[in-house]
């Protein structure tokens, strides 16, 4: 991050690339999917009928269906929920712990502050995954648990991103200028570091979210996620796993859908990116 | 400055002792936020071992207690740890009632094996790719597969792999770790995500590097592309991406979680996956000391060979 980011910086000045108003557009229709699954799909993604079971991709199932009958891609588009709110809710979680212990830590002590950058370096040297599963290891499974894990295992790049950005701003002139002027300390936090510290965060969530997607469809995978009729997608992955020689449809299509939203995540977020910091 | 021997051999005594101690206090840092994580969570080991349907009597569980030390105070408890700790001893298993030691070294191989082989594909097609990639259509290309590496769920990756080339092409077979053949899949699925990783910072590198002075001096000696790269900016390159292997030695235990579940291995994985969903606290410890050890081991190596791969860090070390 080169300078302070204001508002302005993300304007839309440049055009954008194709592939991300491509990316932007699968944004949308996911986003869709998470509002009204029913705009995509009737049929009720747990709705089991034992003589429809593991038929292969057609008209009728986009996707194929199940062992017990249940059509996958109604699952995969009601899946988009549990997996978006775990990923958002995360990253969010991480953006607003990393922006407080990052701006309180810029702010304070160097003793303090130093005894913190330490503690956040180290955490920063495991992939968030294995942070996760950590975390998941001492609280236990569970949907909730993979929101609190993600979020854990992601707060310490936000809060070196949040510390440093407070360090750039609070030497700015109009922070000086501020505190000639009597305005006080906890005012000066809200009204400038804070403000100019989210926009560097944002962008990084963006990308995060992405990241918590792939780990929780993982973490579900194992088993420590939501419990199995959910149609997460981590769960409708390790459902269809002893299935591969007969419906590898089961397994093969919510995988895509992970990649092609991940993927979109990323090419979004990198042309934020690009954005901000040139 | 010149320095004497005398001089060079303390300076690197030095080095050695505050990088032992570095890893020291890694592993005794691990241990401790470990030992007193896993004692704040709620639940009874005494359920664990017997499971929660057991009909045993207070008094044989208060027995149970006492022999397993979980009536001691905590600080007694953690001390006692540590000491054992310090002898190479990891406590019992709850489940298995062995030595955690014995059983992390049990699986040792198996995990070595697989990552160590998923590190060799992953360095062999990423440098093939530095080396290969040079026009801007092959490098449009080569980032747009790197982003379907990173971004696509490994062990997604695996299942397909496994429909493919274990269940229609039947090259592979579907699951087990015995011999070579079954290894092959594991590596390959582990290899993808990690060669997108270093190729991206590779490619990153060579390009800063191309930069630099001394690749317009080797131009001027005459080297041509493909001896400038292995020479020159491959080795500059390289010491990028060297200080990328903690978090790589990092996504791979985390990648063989995933993967071993995938293929049906035994391993490390597998051992740490089961302690977390039965609760297994101290082999859940143990997977947690183990693998502080091997980070602080891992990034203490990085460190020597980052001095060993630029030049230019043996020079600021020479004059500081």
């Amino acid at each position: 991050m080169s300078t302070v980011l204001s508002r302005r910086a993300i304007s839309l000045r440049r055009p954008a690339a194709p592939g991300v108003i491509l990316a932007a557009l699968v944004l949308a229709v996911l986003a869709l999917a998470v509002v009204a699954p029913g705009l995509f799909t009737p049929i009720d993604p747990l709705a089991a009928s034992a003589s429809g079971s593991l038929q292969p991709p057609s008209s009728a199932h986009l996707f194929g269906t199940d062992q017990s009958g249940r059509d996958v891609f109604a699952r995969v588009v009601y899946g988009a929920r549990y997996s978006l709110a775990v990923g958002v809710g995360a990253s969010a979680i991480a953006l607003l712990a990393g922006l407080i212990i990052g701006v309180l830590s810029g702010l304070a002590h160097p003793a303090v502050d130093s005894v913190v950058n330490r503690a956040v370096t180290i955490a920063m040297s495991f992939p968030e995954f294995l942070l996760a599963l950590v975390v998941i290891a001492i609280v236990g499974p569970g949907q909730l648990s993979l929101v609190v894990a993600l979020s854990i295992a992601a707060a310490p790049a936000y809060a070196r991103v949040a510390r440093s950005q407070t360090f750039v701003v609070k030497r700015a002139g109009y922070v000086t200028s501020a505190r000639s002027l009597g305005v006080s300390a906890p005012l000066i936090v809200l009204r400038h570091i804070v403000p100019n510290t989210l926009g560097p965060l944002a962008v990084m969530a963006t990308i995060g979210v992405g990241t918590a997607i792939v780990s929780a469809a993982g973490l579900s995978f194992l088993g420590l996620g939501p419990a199995a009729p959910a149609p997460e997608w981590g769960v409708i992955l390790s459902e269809g796993r002893n299935l591969l020689d007969r419906a590898p449809w089961i397994t093969l299509f919510p995988g895509l859908v992970i990649t092609v939203t991940v993927v979109s995540i990323s090419v979004v977020g990198r042309y934020l990116q690009s954005r901000s910091t040139r | 400055m010149t320095l004497t021997p005398q001089h060079r051999g303390r300076r690197a005594a030095i080095a050695v002792v505050r990088a032992l101690g570095g890893v020291i206090i890694a592993v005794w840092g691990a241990a401790t936020v470990g030992f007193f994580a896993l004692k704040a969570i709620p639940g009874d080991p005494v359920d664990v071992m017997l499971g929660v349907h057991a009909q045993v009597s207070e008094s044989v569980k208060d027995q149970i207690r006492e022999d397993w030390g979980l009536t001691e105070p905590l600080v007694v408890q953690y001390l006692s740890y540590l000491a054992r700790l310090v002898r190479g001893d990891l406590g019992t298993s709850y489940q298995l009632r062995e030595p955690v030691a014995s059983v992390l070294t049990a699986q040792l191989p198996a995990t070595l094996s697989l990552a160590g082989l998923a590190i060799l594909i992953a360095l062999v097609l990423s440098l093939t790719g530095a080396l290969v990639i040079r026009r801007p259509w092959a490098r449009s290309l080569a980032s747009a597969a790197e982003l379907v590496l990173v971004s696509s769920p490994t062990f997604w990756v695996g299942l397909m792999l496994i429909t493919v080339f274990s269940f229609n092409l039947g090259w592979f077979p579907v699951a087990g770790s015995g011999d070579f053949r079954a290894l092959v899949l594991p590596a390959v699925t582990l290899a993808l995500p990690l060669t997108g990783i270093i190729s991206q910072v590779l490619r990153q590198g060579l390009d800063a590097a191309s930069g630099q002075p001394f690749v317009l001096t080797a131009r001027a000696r005459g080297l041509d592309h493909t001896q400038l790269i292995t020479r020159h900016t491959l080795r500059h390159a390289a010491a990028d991406s060297v200080t990328l292997t903690g978090y790589l030695v990092g996504s791979l235990v985390g990648g063989a979680v995933l993967i071993e579940t995938v293929f049906g291995r035994a391993g490390i994985g597998r051992v740490a996956l089961r302690a977390i969903i039965d609760r297994d606290l101290p082999v859940v410890l143990g997977v947690i000391v183990l693998g502080a050890l091997t980070f602080a081991v891992i990034n203490l190596l990085v460190d020597l060979a980052y001095t060993r791969l630029d030049p230019r860090q043996r020079l600021i070390e020479g004059t500081a």
